[in-house]
């Protein structure tokens, strides 16, 4: 009986040292909602509304269109050149 | 491909709002919502008035992806944010997050009642249909699925506010900054906070004296 007391106590005073880990690991959430199409995936909108042209569903073609659509921005090659 | 960005060049911005005007035109954004807007620094000073045109910008590490409760936000493989309105719950989180201010939230009714999130898609819609009435309905436009830049972007007056693949428009950039010919002093750390770190402020020249005295 006395064995098991001390036991005891000594299982609970060791347990005092004992540390758990504090520190909060967070996790990186997965997108919950509705699955998105990909531009490229559309077809080209009819030349009367200036759009891009591409081949639907190439990606490549679809980011070359859009490549010359972001160097309009530049006036010095859209100007002097 | 890298990602879709904006960049707004501070030297030629001149707060005409022509940015916020397209995206609110191009996006029927309801009243009170303000996905774009123009922010001046200096207002009236003479030579020190600075403007620059502030939305969403699809941050590569978004930090309203990371405190979303309900984990609505996406990012799409040209590196654009996107939310799915049908997810969001309004809280707010977002808002707070965001360095920028970029997520709007539409009030309605006497007591404010705060709707869902609402914030720059980089003209790209959202998770529905491309091109679909339900996609500009709850997200506005989609002009990349038609091929086009954002509306702030192609409209801006004086090409201050570029949009697309970060690495062109930070090409365009560059070369501009050159061709301005101020040289390094254009762009890096003097420019953006005075003398370098650690080095001494520039000597002040003894103001001439005029002719009178």
């Amino acid at each position: 009986m006395m064995r098991l007391a001390l036991v005891l106590a000594a299982a609970l005073a060791i347990a005092g040292c004992g540390e758990k880990e504090q520190v909060v690991v967070y996790k990186q959430g997965k997108y919950q909602g509705k699955p998105d199409n990909q531009s490229w995936a559309n077809e080209p909108l009819p030349a009367e509304f200036r759009g891009g042209t591409w081949k639907q569903g190439d990606r490549t073609s679809w980011e070359e269109s859009i490549k010359k659509r972001q160097l309009a921005q530049h006036e010095h090659r859209r100007i002097y050149q | 491909m890298a990602r879709m960005k904006f960049l707004c060049d501070a030297e030629r911005c001149i707060e005409c709002n022509g940015c916020v005007t397209a995206c609110k035109n191009e996006n029927e954004v309801p009243w009170g919502v303000n996905r774009r807007r123009v922010v001046t620094l200096n207002d009236g000073v003479v030579g020190a008035e600075k403007s620059i045109s502030v939305a969403c910008m699809h941050c590569s590490d978004a930090p309203c992806m990371a405190v979303c409760p309900v984990d609505c936000f996406y990012r799409t493989d040209d590196g654009v944010v996107l939310h799915d309105k049908d997810l969001c719950i309004g809280c707010g989180y977002c808002f707070y997050a965001c360095p920028f201010g970029a997520p709007q939230f539409p009030q309605a009714g006497a007591f404010g009642l705060r709707g869902k999130m609402d914030k720059c898609t980089f003209c790209a819609g959202g998770p529905e249909p491309d091109r679909s009435e339900a996609e500009f309905r709850k997200y506005g436009r989609n002009r990349l699925a038609e091929g086009k830049l954002p509306a702030c972007a192609e409209m801006c007056s004086t090409k201050a506010l570029l949009g697309g693949d970060g690495d062109v428009i930070a090409d365009i950039y560059r070369e501009r900054v050159l061709r301005r010919g101020r040289g390094a002093d254009l762009w890096g750390w003097s420019s953006a906070y005075g003398v370098k770190p650690g080095a001494q402020p520039p000597v002040q020249q003894p103001a001439t004296t005029s002719g009178k005295s």
